[in-house]
């Protein structure tokens, strides 16, 4: 699936001027609020029509202002979950599922209900009123809707932004399920990088009614000049590691990534699968000499790949170690009296590994 | 000694044509109240105000004159009235249906108000998540607004039943106060007050009107707690 949008359009003193194309499984519009990501997602869905334009779903032109093509979100095939659910409230649960299918023709239905149900865990709600759910089985009932309607394509506008951190961590792994086990394409709005770093295939990066870069996740999300401040603490890399074995004496598990081996107290992925992990910048810390006698288990050695000076006492330096990119967040001081600069040989010292993702059976973890 | 309670026939017929010609009135108002309430409630176009204000004019207007306008639109050599009787074999001056006609007219203002306020009260974001889903306009109103109006469209179907029950003054101006065909029951009792020796018939009739007012009532009541109980919204 291939989707298009080339955008104009302004509301008031607010300008959305955005163009971008992913291939994703599930691509994240990542940004602060009033950037605009919203306005995208609810033009791709249909509710607003562009002043001016281009929409392309798989190949399907849905609005072009040129050619004076809108199709109707009724007619577009685009499921939406919302971040306040929109249960109809005076359907049960199962009817609420089922309205989309309904109206989706025998020949479209790719969509098991059963599947469904069980994928999401909420097969003890179906005979109850949505005014009877909690938050996140309201909203895991409103993924259900969605997908029970087969559509091409299903964009999810901050869907776990009105839910508590608990309730988050309760839906987080259905996403990643739905990801993984479905054929259907996401768009899925966040502010949060520890979602979009969980979930996010590809990342479009929005500011202020534009796009500030787009592109696989693990290049987007490691650019702090992006993050909304309040999020810069939590930039660093993204990595896949395949876990490698377990050590059971002293329960620690070694990871393999593309470039080298890591070791990290033991988590609870099978031997074999990918867990995705990232790297802090403020986690790393940098010697321009080897170490000795430190009690950090991961010590790489790489090249400055990239030094970036932020704004304010601190920088961001770029170690390429192999074919593994990690960031480290350092002093302007240091950067300078280190003599940091592009090529120099360098050790990475990672101090923690952040998984964002559940399979792992961690939250995060201190080397 | 409760003898006097008893209703004569022509009493009963006054009492059974006043429920019947009150239902028709609700009934056959409902549709287009539920048509411009939902256009009044909707769309903004030219001559808004004005359709607005046609609308309400029953309720402002001295029912004589509505009941006069009425005749002159309505009866048989009436514009309108004369096209109706010429085409479709449908008479209305001094028939019950010219009764059911002055009542519909009368409860419009008050059917459409009730029913626009729950219009206006329903999430238009719960109709946008029914569009995504594939539902058209037509689906979207028939499957998500209309169910969620029901409480207000009972409300407006009992005031209305309620304001026909009571319409005295178009009625009698229209279709006159014929025992049998027209004689409503406000008409039946202003008739016994105008006769000596009255009194009771009047009174009799007054106890009816209360009894059939508050079964009214109580009924609304019940229905739209039943309809809010299944909505109970989040």
């Amino acid at each position: 699936m291939i989707l298009e949008v080339s955008v104009h359009h302004r509301l008031g003193n607010f300008t959305l001027d955005a163009a971008f194309e992913s291939k994703g499984r599930l691509t994240a519009l990542f940004g602060p609020s009033g950037s605009g990501k919203s306005s995208l997602v609810n033009i791709i869905g249909g509710l607003v029509r562009p002043q001016k334009g281009r929409v392309v779903v798989d190949g399907r032109v849905l609005v072009d202002t040129e050619s004076r093509v809108f199709v109707p979100a009724h007619r577009r095939k685009i499921g939406y979950v919302f971040q306040d659910a929109r249960l109809f409230p005076h359907l049960t649960v199962s009817q609420n599922l089922r309205y989309g299918r309904f109206f989706t023709p025998a020949a479209d239905r790719y969509a098991d209900f059963r599947a469904v149900v069980e994928l999401l865990g909420i097969g003890h709600l179906l005979d109850r009123r949505p005014a009877l759910l909690s938050g996140g089985e309201k909203q895991r009932v409103a993924i259900g809707r969605a997908l029970i309607a087969s559509p091409k394509l299903v964009l999810m506008d901050e869907p776990l932004a009105a839910l508590d951190d608990a309730r988050k961590a309760e839906i987080l792994p259905y996403i990643e399920r739905l990801r993984d086990e479905t054929k259907i394409p996401f768009v899925y709005v966040s502010h949060s990088i520890a979602e979009v770093g969980r979930l996010a295939s590809d990342v479009v990066a929005m500011r202020q009614g534009r796009v500030a870069a787009a592109g696989a996740a693990a290049d987007v999300l490691s650019r702090m000049d992006l993050l909304p401040q309040a999020e810069r603490g939590e930039a660093g890399a993204l990595l896949d590691f395949t876990v490698a074995s377990h050590d059971d004496i002293f329960g620690i598990t070694t990871l393999r990534s593309p470039g080298g081996t890591w070791r990290l107290p033991r988590i609870a992925a099978v031997v074999g699968t990918v867990v995705r992990a990232r790297i802090r910048a403020r986690d790393v810390t940098i010697a321009t000499q080897p170490v000795a006698g430190l009690s950090a288990l991961n010590i790489l050695a790489g090249r400055v790949g990239e030094v970036i000076h932020g704004e304010g006492a601190e920088g961001l330096v770029r170690v390429d170690c192999g074919a593994d990119r990690i960031f480290a967040r350092v002093t302007r001081l240091s950067i300078r009296d280190l003599g940091l600069v592009e090529g120099k040989e360098v050790y990475a010292i990672v101090k923690a590994v952040t998984f964002d993702s559940a399979n792992t059976g961690a939250r995060g973890g201190t080397i | 000694m409760m003898e006097w309670l008893a209703l004569s026939p022509s009493e009963w017929n006054a009492v059974r044509l006043s429920i019947w010609v009150s239902i028709w009135a609700m009934l056959a108002s409902l549709p287009l109240g539920i048509l411009v309430a939902y256009v009044l409630a909707r769309k903004e176009f030219w001559g808004k105000a004005l359709l607005n204000g046609l609308v309400h004019l029953p309720l402002i207007l001295p029912p004589v004159v509505t009941g006069y306008l009425l005749l002159i639109t309505f009866g048989r050599r009436g514009p309108v009235g004369s096209f109706l009787d010429q085409t479709f074999g449908i008479v209305f001056s001094f028939r019950w249906t010219g009764a059911a006609l002055a009542g519909g007219v009368m409860a419009f203002p008050l059917m459409v108000r009730a029913i626009r306020l729950s219009i206006e009260s329903v999430d238009r974001k719960l109709e946008a998540a029914a569009g995504t889903l594939g539902a058209n306009p037509a689906w979207v109103f028939m499957t998500i607004t209309l169910p969620l109006i029901l409480p207000g469209i009972i409300a407006g179907m009992i005031l209305a039943f309620a304001k026909a029950m009571g319409e005295f003054g178009a009625t009698i101006t229209f279709v006159s106060n014929i025992p049998g065909e027209t004689q409503t029951l406000p008409s039946a009792i202003y008739t016994f007050t105008q006769v000596p020796g009255g009194e009771a018939g009047a009174l009799r009739l007054t106890l009816v009107s209360i009894a059939i007012a508050m079964i009214a009532l109580v009924a609304s009541e019940m229905l739209a707690r039943r309809v809010s109980r299944r909505l109970d919204l989040e």
